[in-house]
């Protein structure tokens, strides 16, 4: 056993907090992000970029759990938002500027490419004004493709295709080390993180922010609001503005199909959208498997992700129509995600210049591959405020744990003390990386997050005890008592 | 790859009982070298968590817990010069045979003359069964119930229910009660427990409610699993408070590797098809053990790695029968499990009949069908449970051709 001899963080048993000694009471930050999901970890990491001293507070035990826990794992292009919206432009900018930063941060990116397959003579019928739509959103690429060429690109496409379009620049990112990266990344330049920190009310006296919160007073300058699920509350209690912006959570659930899956398609197959949704995709993974979902259902519960086993029988079902051999094929994980829509389609920028404060709300369902675009206006907002920040003289670029099929993986290496999780090759070197590394795994969420563990065919068959063995102590909720406890 | 390349006569992918038994015996008929690769610390399999009695009966004479049982597997295989690489995964297969492996310290590659898979079964867990609800922690297997409390000395859970009542439900139940946890249901689908009609009195001796006919519709909890919602025969409903729910049985073959290599699978073990000498389709790979039929006890699995051995030492001296004249075995509906093997080779000269097992998906009764083409070739009254095995000797009449499969039918009354 050549476990690293630590104390346990959590001495008395409860979840400590990310005690940072200079988080002391009077300390005033330049900017406080509320909110650790997709949007909040690239905001945190352009405005460190830029000189600021950031801090994030995240209300969750670990980071990425609202709606950045559950999506579908594409960059877009954004060849299908609505021509000259903020989505549009967000998207195109985040898009950039993932390709030009993601091997710096060792994030995996895959250029699958995506077809829009129509089934229908209505869905056909619209394929041309997607192709138009893309060419005005700049992605020049997107082409009418013929059936034959969908079916000689992807051979195991069901019958009853009708036509499609081929958008090659839609690709696979890793949903979970990607905003992990920025904030690592945020993280390098002086950003802190507060886990479990729930931002109950602030105030503005002209200068300088007041944030009440579970953890006491925090003090900034400014606060940029990416509370995802959570955004309008928080919009409400800190800018007192009532203005039009309610969430209204729609959930998707997905299927995932086991690794043996991934080769029946090499695309991402699209469904021709309709208003409300991007509809049901079936879709390769960075992590080898392949994904159905999501389904589009409005709901009130801001944290209820559970899934209907009628739903994702559909959605096998639809994954089987699309992809027949996937018949064949194990059903590897499940799972729901809640995405942060209003009562408008679009993005909800609001922002209180007179107030140091700035919204950004109401990301729905492209917050992956829009984030970095997002993170640009927030990093505009705040030097046109008048804030001279002094950027870094050099930018450091850590690199994201390789937890992908594309690269090499820890297991590949020597020194890597052996696999813990059989079914997804994590490796116990990775799993204490994430227990004991910067901004630790939490949770057995946040650990699976980090490395992948128990996410694969056998779900914790074979690794649960490893795993409540070397997470003991670790979590708020640990994953198994010591018997004297047990029997309590 | 530039990895280096080592050989042996005989590599068994996983030491579990059937993988350490044929390995033992094939050291004991002279085949130098055999290597057992198991990607756990140590070699044992399964029996390693289950840490009470009855196993070891037939192999040593008398009665032992699991983890003693697989010590002993482990010394006999070491004593009789087994090589037992542990902490040692293999990633992937493909013909030659070459094996790609994982260790601590990097990757290498094997390159045996023949290769046994005997990596075993899982149970299927929540995902795959697509029940609602939160996805809550304390959501598990037996595996991973009986492994955390057996060699972690941890328990998961302190009131979960038990979902079905095959044996390892049972296994469940005595591991619950070594760890002081107390089930609050144990719940079964089917009107009577599967593993057999008595077996209910274990719970009841246990104070745990034994509800037939029943199935889990939700999973409750936000964090920590606080409730399922359960239906009964009647179709009512009532919430039940748990912090845990542990999936038991309906084992899958562990067979990734085949599936994601070049072995034909069979979708109804989920693991290679193997002939009835326990060849898969490429004959320099063989299967044994549960990975073949999902799933049966140690001893069973114990005593069929025994008896490979003298297959495998003939494969290794040339006098196999070739493997590519063969019945393609199958099954259609839904009642019947699986059949195997799943080929049966056409000897030379015939041998008078073929003995072939049949495992049940439900309880039926009716008749068993055996079809070629639109011919019934062979039928019999059987009256089926599920998860039960049915042995049946085929008259090798009916091994006539190679070109047209045997589809096994079972038509309920």
């Amino acid at each position: 056993m050549t476990r690293q001899v630590h104390e346990p963080p959590f001495p008395d048993g409860r979840l400590a907090r990310d005690t940072d000694p200079s988080v002391d009471p009077g300390h005033r930050f330049d900017v406080i992000v509320i909110g650790a999901g997709v949007v909040g970890c690239a905001v945190a990491r352009r405005l460190a970029l830029a000189g600021a001293e950031v801090l994030v507070v995240e209300k969750a035990a670990d980071i990425l759990d609202g709606a950045s826990k559950g999506n579908s794992a594409i960059l877009h292009t954004g060849f299908d938002a609505p021509p000259g919206s903020l989505e549009q432009s967000c998207i195109a900018e985040g898009y950039a500027e993932f390709l030009d930063i993601h091997e710096r941060l060792n994030l995996p990116l895959v250029r699958s490419g995506a077809l829009v397959v129509a089934w229908t003579p209505e869905q056909e019928a619209r394929l041309d004004g997607i192709v138009e739509q893309a060419h005005r959103n700049d992605v020049e690429d997107v082409v009418r493709i013929s059936i034959e060429e969908a079916g000689n690109r992807e051979p195991g496409l069901g019958p009853g295709a009708l036509g499609a379009v081929s958008v090659p620049g839609e690709s696979l990112v890793d949903p979970w080390s990607t905003p992990f990266a920025y904030l690592l990344q945020a993280m390098a330049h002086g950003t802190r993180v507060l886990r479990g920190c729930v931002v109950e009310n602030g105030s503005f006296d002209g200068g300088c922010w007041t944030l009440q919160t579970n953890q006491g007073e925090l003090t900034t300058t400014h606060v940029v609001n990416c509370a995802g699920l959570y955004g309008d509350l928080v919009h409400r209690a800190l800018s007192g503005d009532e203005a039009e912006f309610h969430i209204h959570p729609r959930k998707g659930q997905f299927v995932v199909y086991d690794k043996s899956a991934c080769a029946l398609s090499s695309s991402i197959l699209l469904p021709v959208p309709t208003e409300t949704t991007k509809g049901i995709v079936v879709c390769p993974t960075v992590f080898g498997n392949l994904l159905v979902g999501p389904t589009a259902e409005d709901q009130e519960s801001r944290d209820d992700a559970s899934v209907e086993a009628d739903t994702l029988a559909m959605l096998k079902r639809e994954g089987e129509r699309i992809l027949p051999a996937l018949a064949g094929h194990a059903v590897t994980a499940i799972y729901a995600g809640l995405r942060p829509a209003t009562e408008r389609k679009e993005y909800r920028v609001l922002e209180d210049a007179a107030r140091n404060y700035l919204c950004l709300g109401g990301i729905r369902s492209t917050g992956l591959s829009a984030a970095l675009g997002l993170a640009n206006i927030a990093a505009r907002w705040l030097t046109d405020g008048g804030s001279a920040f002094v950027p870094p003289r050099a930018i450091d670029w850590p690199a994201a744990p390789a937890i992908s099929e594309h690269g090499e993986r820890d297991w590949m290496r020597a020194g890597n003390d052996g696999m813990v999780c059989h079914c997804e090759l994590v490796t116990r070197r990775e799993v204490l990386a994430a227990l004991d590394g910067p901004l630790p795994a939490r949770s057995l969420a946040g650990l699976k997050r980090r490395t992948r563990v128990t996410m694969g065919r056998c779900q914790g068959f074979y690794c649960s005890a490893e795993l409540a063995d070397l997470a003991a102590d670790r979590f708020e909720e640990p994953l198994a008592r010591a018997p004297e406890e047990a029997t309590g | 790859m530039t990895d280096p390349v080592s050989d042996c006569d005989v590599a068994v992918i996983g030491g579990g009982p059937s993988g350490l038994a044929l390995a033992t015996a094939l050291r004991r008929m002279g085949v130098a070298r055999v290597v057992v690769l198991e990607r756990e610390s140590e070699a044992g399999g399964i029996p390693r968590h289950c840490g009470h009695p009855p196993f070891g009966m037939r192999e040593f004479g008398r009665v032992l817990t699991g983890p003693r049982y697989a010590e002993r597997l482990v010394t006999a295989a070491v004593d009789a010069g087994v090589t037992i690489r542990s902490r040692t995964t293999v990633t992937a297969i493909s013909p030659g045979p070459l094996l790609q492996l994982a260790t601590p310290e990097g990757t290498e590659r094997l390159s045996p003359r023949r290769v046994v898979l005997a990596t075993g079964v899982r149970e299927t867990p929540r995902s795959a069964r697509l029940v609602s609800g939160d996805r809550a922690l304390g959501v598990l297997t037996t595996g991973a119930l009986q492994s955390t409390v057996y060699l972690k000395s941890r328990a998961p859970c302190r009131r979960p229910v038990i979902l079905g009542s095959e044996l390892v439900a049972f296994s469940a139940l005595l591991t619950c009660r070594h760890a002081g946890i107390q089930p609050v249901a144990m719940v079964e689908s089917e009107p009577r427990p599967v593993a057999w009609r008595a077996a209910t009195a274990l719970p009841r001796l246990m104070g745990v409610p034994f509800c037939a006919g029943s199935t889990v519709t939700r999973i409750h909890g936000n964090g920590r699993v606080t409730a399922v919602t359960l239906r009964d025969a009647a179709g009512v409903e009532k919430t039940l408070t748990c912090d845990g729910v542990v999936f038991s049985g309906r084992f899958t073959a562990e067979a990734t590797l085949a599936r994601m290599g070049h072995l034909e699978t069979d979708p109804g073990t989920g693991g290679p098809r193997v002939d009835s000498l326990g060849r898969c389709s490429d004959p320099d790979y063989f299967a044994v053990g549960n990975v073949v039929h999902p799933a049966d006890t140690a001893g069973r699995c114990w005593r069929e790695g025994n008896a490979l051995a003298s297959t495998l030492v003939r494969s290794l001296a040339g006098e196999l029968p070739t493997a590519d004249s063969a019945v393609p075995l199958e099954v259609a509906g839904d009642i019947i499990r699986y059949v195997y093997p799943q080929r049966l080779p056409l000897a030379r000269p015939p041998s008078p009949e073929a003995g072939i097992r049949i495992r049940f998906a439900r309880a039926a009764r009716g008749r068993l069908v055996v079809r070629r083409g639109n011919e019934s070739v062979l039928e019999r009254r059987a009256r089926v449970l599920p998860e039960r095995q049915m042995q049946w000797r085929l008259p090798a009449s009916i091994l006539s051709s190679a070109d047209e499969p045997l589809v096994f039918h079972f038509e309920p009354e």
